[in-house]
């Protein structure tokens, strides 16, 4: 099983599709049913989507945790953006300034265990979100 | 990848073979719409089996065509929507509200048909 992690550098559109392909196949690789797998594509999908549309490039940093008795998966997106002005803004529901829809931040929190994010303006966005293993 | 985009009688069905770009699902909306166009369809079968995952942009991408081929008169219906994927759309409040879906290409097909007849 692969110990280290899985960095995706996220540069444009296929980007997007080449980071939730890993997401997918490391969660399956540590055992996380297809259900499961699919929401963790999900929710790396509008994460790196988030930075192609507000920052345009950024990382995508896949690994596997361990806490307690229960394997999971950690999920870090970051970038040197923009950053969010107002966060509590951000991670409510139909929340956007970039057209028609949300960000999708407050839908990856409903998809995921655990979600954290730091943002500075000016300085960029970091978003950690976890999954544990049922 | 490209969506290949199949005419059958008064219906057209595109098949997504594959995950999907940005880029891809908006050719496919420019491409849907001027083939609806050119051959006056009356109904549109988007057949997403194969997509791994229907994210924000790829939901609202398929409300903008299933939208814009109503206003051209004709219906669209999504077919093949996975299980877990359909999951991941609801816990994400992605809803494709307004559009309609179906099991499968089968019933997307019986469900245009119904569609039609009533129509005339």
């Amino acid at each position: 099983m692969s110990d280290g992690e899985i960095q995706v550098a996220i540069n444009s559109d296929q980007d997007i599709i080449l980071a939730r392909q890993k997401g997918r196949a490391l969660a399956t690789e540590i055992g996380f049913a297809q259900c499961d797998a699919t929401l963790i594509a999900t929710a790396i999908s509008e994460l790196a989507r988030n930075i192609v549309s507000y920052a345009r490039t950024g990382q995508i940093t896949l690994k596997t945790v361990n806490g307690g008795n229960r394997q999971g998966l950690a999920i870090i997106a970051s970038d040197r953006g923009p950053g969010i002005l107002d966060v509590p803004q951000a991670l409510r529901d139909g929340f956007s300034t970039s057209g028609s829809l949300g960000m999708g931040l407050p839908g990856v929190r409903r998809l995921m265990d655990e979600f954290e994010i730091t943002s500075q303006p000016d300085q960029g966005t970091t978003v950690v979100i976890k999954k544990w293993k049922q | 990848m490209e969506v290949p985009i199949l005419k059958q009688g008064g219906v057209l069905i595109a098949t997504v073979q594959a995950a999907l770009s940005d880029a891809d699902l908006s050719q496919l909306r420019s491409g849907l719409v001027q083939q609806v166009v050119r051959w006056r369809s009356r109904g549109v079968i988007v057949d997403v089996t194969a997509m791994d995952v229907m994210d924000s942009f790829a939901s609202r991408t398929l409300r903008e065509i299933a939208h814009m081929i109503r206003l051209r008169g004709a219906e669209t219906v999504i077919v093949g929507i996975q299980p877990e994927v359909a999951f991941a759309m609801v816990q994400l409040g992605l809803t494709l509200q307004g559009v309609a879906t179906a099991l499968d290409l089968e019933e997307g097909l019986t469900y245009l048909n119904q569609k039609f007849e009533r129509m005339h």
